[in-house]
């Protein structure tokens, strides 16, 4: 399995390199890598059904207990098999749709990393690796929203789609440390022993907001749904594979896959219906404002979404049973409309749906498949829309005291989806046919065979349903905790209250579609009210906080070096002031204290001097001359205080700066004061706070006991070892002997620059750029 | 002395971060020197202070046989000497030249590419 989702990546990887060769009449032959993918999973089918579970392990990271574990069950393997059959299709797609497009290998590339990490979600057992997998979805998802990069609305589109999906990603890492913290393991499996242990731990609420919040971004539930019809920008393969089949399911996805794991408490299933039912609602309500196709199936996907993340809510075995039967029902029909819409536009040029009609005439494949989708898709038998929604009243019916209500939003949910799919599967094709579009013709089997093969699926598994009944729902449902009865998909269940339903939501549905024509006027009047929405806030959000952290950048970047060093010194007089003000207690041991001699004094009385002086002179030569007094002091320092190698040193490399200053002082530009008195007099106080803290700092340090463990290692060994008798220089130039070494080399390197600093001169095109530099 | 030390340290440290926020570059070479020298008493006097007594093993013996001054803070400052020496000649020098080329000190003036 690990080969499996390696080959995706491997593929996108060898893009890089035979892409060139692909981009040609070779495209469609990338398509056999899902193809190969959906006959291994297939396979899989009977070891699944018989209720097998295939895991298998592979060491990560062993110290922090990450291990690549895969798991394939009946929940997974439903998933793979949409991902790569429809996968397949969507390749195959794409090399006609995208024919002779100059990124095409590019575009094969991301669909690839694509396919890879949503198998990695769906089959990983380790909350690790399913968060690494689901942020590569957010990333590749990204770059196919963005493909068209020379747009500017498909940018921001991308950029929106990965803002929300990639916060929502960093819910669910922190979801999965805290829960991973909290069971003690890593694995989904293994956290399944743990059930109770988890609903009664503090942390229960958090971690289940954070995965809520993980899954409500992916897939868009409201109110995060916005970055969904935004993501139509992509190409309609796209749309197709990430934005209605799979990635938008890799929420629904998590929600289940936690289902035996966090479900079936208060705070689960009452936020899932809540969220749920006012997504497919909201989104619905929209597909009435719509007039393009892209805009009207992204609503209605959505609105699908939103019954997904409600029937989950509902947490019964026959809500279960009736999501994992509508993940693929609305699979099926969603791609095929997608797929559709992407042929209408590339044959037509428009996706307005108040413009075409008549399209049966010159697209004729192409009107079957969107019939049986749309019937599919509006439930009428014997399609597998039906039994789909059979499921979802039956789930609905049986939900205790609140059954009413929640049959009746499903209803309406039901007929404006109809009324959706009606609009995007049947309107194109009736009718008359325009002038303009007489000379439509078309296009290469490779585009409009894959939504004819997943409209007539979605008929054949309606009339046989026993074909995934045993193979895939049974398992799935097993999957998510529920080992109770057998499932048993049916067509027909007699004339019930449910069929009673059915026939209503169909006839209140065809109502709808013959007497609401979609008009542009309606979607002028209804973006009006765009301010109100959830995108306009979470848009106006990101902008206050790019002019928030624009004000702070410059406030705190501003160009000037003093500012940045005052910032710095003024935090760190805060932070030692309030340190040592606590911690102080202010007694100097005046007997411990070095004698004072008269030297001293003096030393000391012209260095203050010095220092003064080079601080408020006002002559360039007065100030390097004083700064070399104030050298020459800190030499006789160290000359009383037993340390004459210092005090050499001092004096040499005192003597060497204030020679070099002095050689160049001409030069150098003139001592003005640049600053005013204000800010001399601020400046002023901080620095003399600073060095009183450094002062305390100091005596401090003096009232500490000493741990001179290591001169005395060095002291007694500077002979014995190392044959010197002047541990100082011992000590640099044998036991660290390196440490000078790497001194010399900066020295070196300090004395090319200068060498090149003097040396260099600027031909005349260089002074050019300066003083261009300079205007600038 | 010790006391003394400490307060010419504040003093030192003082006027070299006065002086590394004036406008003049040159005062900033001036202020990173004498913070260095700051920095350097510093060091030394939290090796402890200690009269006549050099880290130099005398002539007749092979180890130390009265107290000495401690020689690990003499090694660190000797190398921090000739460190801010190297970088003293080449900020000197980089002054002498940045404003032979953009014919100002001024550090305001200078910060046209950092916005």
């Amino acid at each position: 399995m690990l080969i499996a989702i390696l080959s995706g990546f491997l593929f996108s990887f060898f893009m890089v390199f035979v892409g060139k060769y692909m981009k040609g009449k070779l495209a469609f032959l990338s398509a056999l890598i899902p193809l190969g993918l959906f006959i291994y999973f297939l396979q899989f089918a009977g070891r699944i059904s018989n209720g097998e579970i295939i895991s298998q392990t592979y060491a990560w990271v062993p110290s922090l207990g990450i291990d690549f574990g895969l798991t394939l069950d009946g929940l997974s393997l439903i998933f793979c098999l949409m991902i790569t059959g429809i996968g397949f299709l969507v390749f195959a797609y794409t090399a006609a749709y995208l024919k002779g497009h100059h990124y095409l290998d590019r575009f094969y590339g991301y669909l690839g990393i694509f396919m890879a990490a949503m198998l990695g979600v769906v089959l990983s057992d380790n909350v690790i690796s399913l968060f690494t997998f689901w942020e590569l979805t957010s990333i590749s998802s990204f770059f196919l929203i963005g493909f068209n990069n020379n747009e500017e609305a498909s940018r921001k589109s991308a950029v929106l789609a990965l803002a929300i999906t990639g916060m929502g990603g960093l819910l669910l890492f922190a979801g999965v440390v805290i829960l991973g913290n909290v069971v003690g393991t890593y694995s989904i499996s293994e956290m399944l022993s743990s059930k109770e242990f988890i609903a009664n731990s503090p942390q229960y609420t958090l971690i289940v907001a954070l995965i809520f919040g993980a899954a409500f971004t992916k897939s868009a539930q409201f109110p995060f749904h916005f970055w969904l019809p935004g993501a139509m920008k992509a190409p309609t393969p796209v749309s197709t594979y990430l934005h209605s089949a799979t990635m938008v399911k890799a929420g629904v996805y998590l929600l289940m896959r936690f289902t035996p794991i966090l479900g079936s408490t208060e705070f689960w299933n009452s936020t899932l219906i809540i969220v749920g039912s006012i997504t497919m609602l909201y989104a619905a309500i929209h597909t009435l404002f719509r007039t393009d196709l892209k805009g009207i199936l992204a609503y209605s996907t959505i609105s699908a979404l939103g019954i997904l993340v409600f029937l989950i809510g509902l947490g019964t075995e026959a809500a279960l049973l009736a999501a994992c039967v509508f993940i693929l029902v609305h699979a099926l029909y969603k791609a095929t409309l997608f797929l559709i819409t992407g042929i209408i536009d590339h044959e037509t040029g428009t996706r307005d749906v108040t413009v075409l009609s008549g399209l049966r005439k010159v697209l004729f494949p192409v009107a079957i498949a969107g019939f049986l989708a749309a019937i599919s898709n509006a439930g009428i038998p014997p399609s597998f829309g039906f039994l789909g929604k059979d499921l979802i009243y039956e789930a609905t019916l049986h939900f205790g005291n609140s059954a009413i209500l929640l049959t009746v939003l499903a209803i309406i949910t039901n007929i404006l989806l109809l009324y959706a799919g009606f609009l995007a599967g049947i309107k194109p094709f009736t009718g008359k046919l325009p002038h303009t579009f007489s000379k439509v013709h078309l296009p290469s089997f490779l585009m409009w065979t894959p939504p004819l093969i997943l409209a007539i699926l979605g008929i054949l598994i309606g009339v046989f349903p026993s074909i995934i009944q045993g193979s895939l729902i049974q398992p799935a449902v097993n999957a998510l905790g529920e080992t109770g009865s057998a499932v048993e998909l049916k067509l027909w269940h007699g004339f019930n209250t449910i069929l009673a339903l059915s026939a209503t939501t169909i006839g209140i549905g065809l109502l709808f579609y013959f007497f609401i024509k979609p008009s542009v006027k309606i979607e002028a009047a209804i973006k009006k009210l765009e301010y109100l929405s959830p995108k306009t806030m979470i848009e106006g959000f990101g902008i206050a906080f790019g002019h928030f952290s624009k004000i702070w950048t410059t406030f705190f970047q501003n160009g000037f070096l003093r500012h940045y060093v005052s910032t710095i010194i003024l935090f760190l007089v805060l932070v030692m002031g309030y340190t040592l003000i606590n911690n102080t207690n202010y007694v100097l041991n005046f007997s411990s204290l070095t004698q004072l001699t008269i030297y001293e004094v003096i030393t000391v009385i012209i260095m203050i001097g010095g220092i003064l002086y080079t601080v408020f002179s006002k002559s360039r030569l007065a100030a390097v001359a004083a700064m070399g007094v104030v050298g020459l002091t800190i030499s006789l320092i160290f000359v009383y205080y037993s340390a004459p190698d210092l005090a050499m040193t001092q004096f040499a490399i005192d003597t060497l700066t204030v020679i070099l200053f002095v050689l160049v002082l001409y030069r150098l530009p003139k001592y003005l004061k640049l600053s005013n008195y204000k800010s001399r007099i601020k400046d002023g106080i901080l620095s003399i706070t600073f060095g009183t803290l450094i002062t305390i700092l100091a005596l401090e340090v003096l009232n500490e006991p000493q741990n001179s463990e290591i001169s005395e290692f060095y002291a007694a060994n500077a002979y014995l070892l190392a044959k010197g008798k002047n541990v100082v220089n011992v000590i640099l130039v044998d036991f660290r002997g390196i440490d000078t070494f790497m001194e010399i080399t900066v020295l070196t390197i300090a004395a090319i620059g200068v060498f090149g600093l003097l040396k260099l001169r600027l031909t005349t095109k260089d002074r050019a750029i300066v003083k261009d530099k300079n205007k600038i | 002395m010790e006391l003394l030390l400490a307060i010419l340290i504040g003093l030192l440290y003082a006027a070299g971060l006065y002086m590394m926020l004036r406008r003049s570059l040159v005062k900033l070479i001036i202020g990173l020197i004498l913070l260095g020298n700051g920095a350097n008493l510093l060091i030394f006097l939290l090796g402890r202070i200690t009269k006549g007594l050099p880290p130099i093993i005398p002539e007749e013996s092979s180890v130390f046989t009265s107290a000495y001054a401690d020689p690990v803070p003499q090694a660190l400052i000797l190398t921090a000497i000739v460190i801010s020496f190297g970088l003293q000649s080449f900020a000197i020098i980089l002054v002498k030249r940045a404003y032979k080329v953009v014919k100002t000190d001024d550090l305001d003036q200078m910060n046209s590419t950092d916005r």
